[in-house]
């Protein structure tokens, strides 16, 4: 019956939309936002834990916060705005599909989830990380947290990435939509995004797309950079019934596809990256009396990754290598308040499929194509509970977290299986593994002072690529690299703190954290082996380390001059080592960040400089050169302007002002960065 | 009584019928065709007998090994002579001379009594003045009879090269040929190959306690290697030489082989360093 009422209004809302809705806003798009009612919203209730978790939100969606200005450049790329981010770098081998390091770790040692959904892109090369699959349309934050606080959503070593999908959630705002534009000098890139959601106290649906297009980019001094040209386009939905006062039905369906992207750090490009990411969720106020906000979802989420070096001018050989990600998941959690305490139970699970194929063809078109399985159908199933609490001692508060999660992988091909084979004679087709995290965060706060420290132990499993993987080319140290199904978890001893000091007008914090990784996976020269890509020095086998240090420090300052007017400062400095002393690879060099922004709410304007210095401690043995020091500088312009009901917003801005030809540690194979660049961007909301 | 008498007839019964089929060595099982599935390779009407050729795996005669199984039909009555006696010589005839190739002896099949297998190695394929034939000596019914027909040798369809003669640094000529894999696979193989000396025109007797290094390549990947393969060394059970050969991917592999003497002593075969990407001692496998 509920169902039927659903449907219902779902129609009615759409007939009414069509009727005195103007068509343009169907056809243009959205982005839109009821300023009257979502206010009041923005109180974070659980500050609290953000104190205590030493966590970072990146806001998204200026809708959520009626923030525009706060916003360094909207319609930018999902990777952009994770980049501001103060504890997030990102890879780059090309303009688009950045990968985010977190601690100066990669994905396989970061839990990057969507709404609490466990995804795993399916390139073995990794040009598609998680991120890549959702834009910004979809996202109302991305929560950052670092090491085992990251642990809720799965096994982690680095720390965590949850992206937020943005949702009506049920308050009264009626039928709202918006149109996006923007516009980039520098790789005429054009974006166009349109919203339309509709929110009651019974019913939510939102929907949003996205469309982008950009030309290969130049980096300073007018250099082209070549085959770093992408299109892609985004569609979501997600909605909310409620089915009683205390229970809610949800669903949500992204639709992401991207095609001819360029990755000019790589030798092959992608024709099409493609996810489907659906879910359905059941929300209930209360379970069994004493437990509350009771939350479950099931998921399942289809990625095709399909690699292409066609458009390259020149290569040894052709080859096609498409791959397939598949996962489907659960999970349902429930929060409990007593006394002092408050408990967070979580019971998650996850299946996911990875298969991932090489086609070479001969340039001897008499020879028969060749052939092999680089992920040979590694099915991983994995299942945990976490459970965390939060005390509350009179001024003190206590966070403990832990995880215990057993996961087995299969390799269902025996294709595969016998690739394999060649290197691990009689190895067995089936491995479990069980992962455990344990961590306790402690909060001590003297006005002004606030202190933190946490103690914590985590492992995980090895990636697919690290267990299964075979004859993946990596271009960065120019090797094949081959997993090793035996490797042990590496397990991570971590401890962190902050001290803060929270004024008026000043704020500074200093934190710092260290992480002895026992048993550190990463690929090692093996001499004998002969490589597979041609032109490739080697061949690497993942390998355990005995151990390895990673130590991240940083200072964080902002003064607020007047409140519309704030100067912040950033510089952090990173090290990490293995058990011999030497330099691990992609660890950044001291870096340092300053700004000074001017925001009154209907005029904003910030000038920001972003910089590193020399890189000092590099490896050679790892592909890495030394990075040069660099200095950036970007201005950016916003005013809102207010139509009766509706408003615009309107940004424009500038970056790398000087034109600076410049690369970062993180930049693959020291593909420069963009050159000078100026944006627009123009967000107009009809409520 | 009706019982025991019952019980006592089908066991009476049961002895006979075993005892009837047991001694039925000399009459060939009609009920089963034991070449079922196996391609006839060619069919010979001589001496009002059909001497029927056939490959398990192959559908004509190609150079390098060829595994043949041989059997004899009465054309008289459409049956099959069992534990037929047959010997065989394989010849080239070339425009200046003749010379025969490697071969095993014909031995009566474990499995049917009919079915007489061996196998011959032929280093060349014909060609339009140069041809195979193959001449039968055959005992039956306690006759002894002969044939000689020319048969049709071509290289491989795939064209790839799995057998090889050739002069060794002790000017013996001998002639190597690969067995297995017949089916290679993206695995760990079995390598098997047997190996030969030319001693006459007409004899090639089998090599023992040798050795033969393996290097297995893609020339269309730069020359990509394998690892964890195994040289071929002499096993006196199968009397041919017994390596591993992984293949990392399908595709066109170039097995470099270097022979080796009881001594160590290379007789024919190179090293495949960055300047010398081939031996010329090798085996291709395309998959």
């Amino acid at each position: 019956m509920n169902i039927i009422k659903c449907i219902h209004k779902v129609c009615a809302i759409l007939m009414g939309t069509s009727r005195p809705m103007c068509g343009w806003v169907l056809l243009l798009g959205i982005f839109i936002y009821p300023i009257g009612s979502g206010a009041q919203e923005l109180v974070l209730q659980r500050d609290s834990i953000i104190t205590i978790n030493l966590d970072e939100v990146i806001l998204i969606s200026a809708r959520k916060a009626l923030d525009y200005h706060s916003q360094p450049k909207p319609l930018s790329t999902l990777d952009e705005y994770l980049e501001s981010s103060k504890k997030v770098d990102m890879v780059k081998r090309g303009a688009y599909a950045w990968e985010p390091t977190l601690n100066n770790m990669f994905s396989e040692r970061l839990s990057v989830t969507i709404d609490g959904m466990r995804i795993f892109g399916a390139c073995t090369d990794k040009m598609d990380p998680v991120t890549s699959y959702v834009d910004v349309s979809n996202l109302s934050k991305a929560n950052i947290v670092s090491g085992q606080q990251g642990a809720e959503h799965g096994s982690t070593i680095g720390g965590a990435i949850d992206l937020e999908l943005d949702r009506g959630n049920f308050k009264e705002i009626g039928l709202n939509g918006g149109v996006e534009t923007g516009f980039e000098s520098n790789n005429q890139m054009s974006v166009v995004g349109a919203e339309l959601n509709y929110s009651d106290s019974h019913f939510y649906v939102d929907t949003d797309i996205i469309y982008r297009r950009a030309g290969n980019y130049f980096a300073g001094g007018d250099e082209e950079v070549e085959f770093s040209q992408f299109e892609k386009y985004n569609f979501s939905a997600n909605g909310g019934f409620k089915i009683a006062e205390d229970q809610s039905l949800t669903a949500s369906l992204i639709y992401d596809e991207a095609r001819d992207v360029g990755y000019p750090a790589l030798t092959m490009d992608v024709s099409l990256a493609r996810a489907i990411i659906a879910s359905v969720g059941f929300e209930q106020d209360a379970l069994w009396g004493s437990l509350s906000n009771w939350k479950s979802k099931l998921y399942f989420n289809k990625v095709t990754h399909v690699m292409d070096d066609t458009k390259r001018p020149e290569v040894p050989i052709h080859m096609d290598m498409p791959g397939w990600s598949d996962t489907y998941g659960f999970y349902s959690q429930t929060e409990l308040e007593a006394k002092k305490h408050r408990f967070l139970f979580k019971v998650d699970g996850y299946y996911n499929k990875s298969l991932a194929e090489m086609t070479m063809y001969p340039n001897d078109p008499n020879e028969l194509p060749m052939f092999m399985l680089t992920w040979p159908d590694v099915r991983t199933a994995n299942g945990g509970v976490y459970v965390e609490d939060e005390l509350d001692l009179n001024g003190n508060s206590l966070k403990i977290a832990t995880r215990m999660t057993v996961q087995n992988q299969n390799v269902a091909d025996g294709f595969g299986l016998n690739s394999l084979g060649i290197f691990y004679p009689g190895m067995e087709r089936s491995k479990t593994r069980f992962l455990k995290s344990i961590s306790g965060q402690w909060h001590k706060m003297w006005m002004p002072w606030h202190f933190n420290a946490g103690f914590s132990y985590g492992d995980r499993a090895p990636s697919v690529t690290e267990g299964y993987g075979f004859y993946l080319f990596n271009s960065f140290d120019n090797h094949d690299y081959i997993g090793d199904p035996g490797l042990a978890n590496e397990k991570s001893m971590e401890a962190n703190t902050k001290i803060s000091w929270e004024g008026s007008k000043l704020k500074i914090g200093a934190e710092a954290n260290f992480f002895r990784i026992a048993d550190y996976i990463i690929g090692e020269i093996h001499p004998s082996l002969s490589a597979m890509t041609i032109g490739a020095e080697g061949v690497k086998i993942y390998k355990n380390l005995e151990y390895a240090n990673l130590f991240n420090t940083s200072l964080d300052m902002e003064y607020a001059v007047l409140p519309e007017f704030k100067w912040s400062g950033l510089i952090s400095y990173h090290l990490g080592t293995d058990n011999n002393g030497r330099n691990l690879p992609f660890i950044s060099p001291f870096s340092y960040r300053s700004g000074l922004q001017y925001d009154n709410r209907s005029f904003s304007a910030a000038l920001r400089v972003t910089g590193a210095s020399k890189q000092v401690n590099y490896n050679p043995e790892f592909g890495e050169d030394q990075t040069q020091a660099y200095t950036v500088c970007s201005l950016t312009f916003g005013k809102t302007f207010k139509f009766n009901n509706d408003s615009m917003y309107a940004k424009f801005g500038v970056e790398n002002i000087f034109d600076e030809n410049y690369s970062t540690y993180t930049d693959w194979k020291n593909i420069p960065r963009m050159g000078r660049n100026f944006f627009l961007t123009l967000s107009y909301s009809i409520n | 009584m009706k019982t025991i008498k019952l019980v006592l007839f089908i066991v009476i019964a049961a002895l006979g019928l075993s005892s009837c089929s047991s001694d039925g060595d000399d009459t060939p099982k009609i009920e089963e065709n034991p070449m079922e599935g196996f391609n006839l390779l060619t069919n010979i009407e001589a001496n009002g007998h059909s001497l029927e050729l056939y490959s398990e795996l192959k559908t004509g005669f190609t150079t390098g090994y060829n595994e043949i199984f041989i059997r004899i039909k009465n054309n008289a009555d459409d049956s099959y002579f069992t534990h037929p006696e047959i010997t065989w010589m394989p010849m080239m005839h070339m425009m200046g001379m003749n010379h025969s190739c490697p071969k095993s002896e014909l031995n009566i099949s474990e499995d049917y009594n009919s079915v007489a297998t061996g196998y011959v190695v032929f280093q060349m394929p014909g060609n339009t003045d140069e041809y195979w034939d193959i001449t039968f000596a055959y005992k039956v019914g306690g006759q002894e009879f002969s044939v000689t027909e020319t048969i049709d040798v071509t290289a491989p369809n795939d064209g790839k090269q799995t057998v090889s003669a050739f002069m060794g640094s002790d000017d013996v000529r001998y002639v190597l040929a690969m067995v297995e894999p017949v089916n290679p696979k993206v695995a760990v193989n079995d390598i098997r190959a047997l190996l030969f000396k030319m001693e006459s025109m007409m004899d090639f007797p089998l090599v023992e306690n040798y050795s033969v290094t393996l290097d297995p390549r893609m020339p269309g990947m730069g020359n990509h290697s394998s690892p964890n393969n195994e040289d071929l060394t002499y096993d006196a059970a199968t009397k041919s030489y017994i390596g591993t050969l992984s293949l990392t991917m399908t595709g066109y592999w170039k097995l470099n082989l270097k022979l080796l003497n009881t001594t160590g002593e290379v007789l024919k075969g190179e090293d495949i360093t960055d300047e010398n990407e081939a031996s010329s001692l090798y085996f291709e496998l395309e998959f």
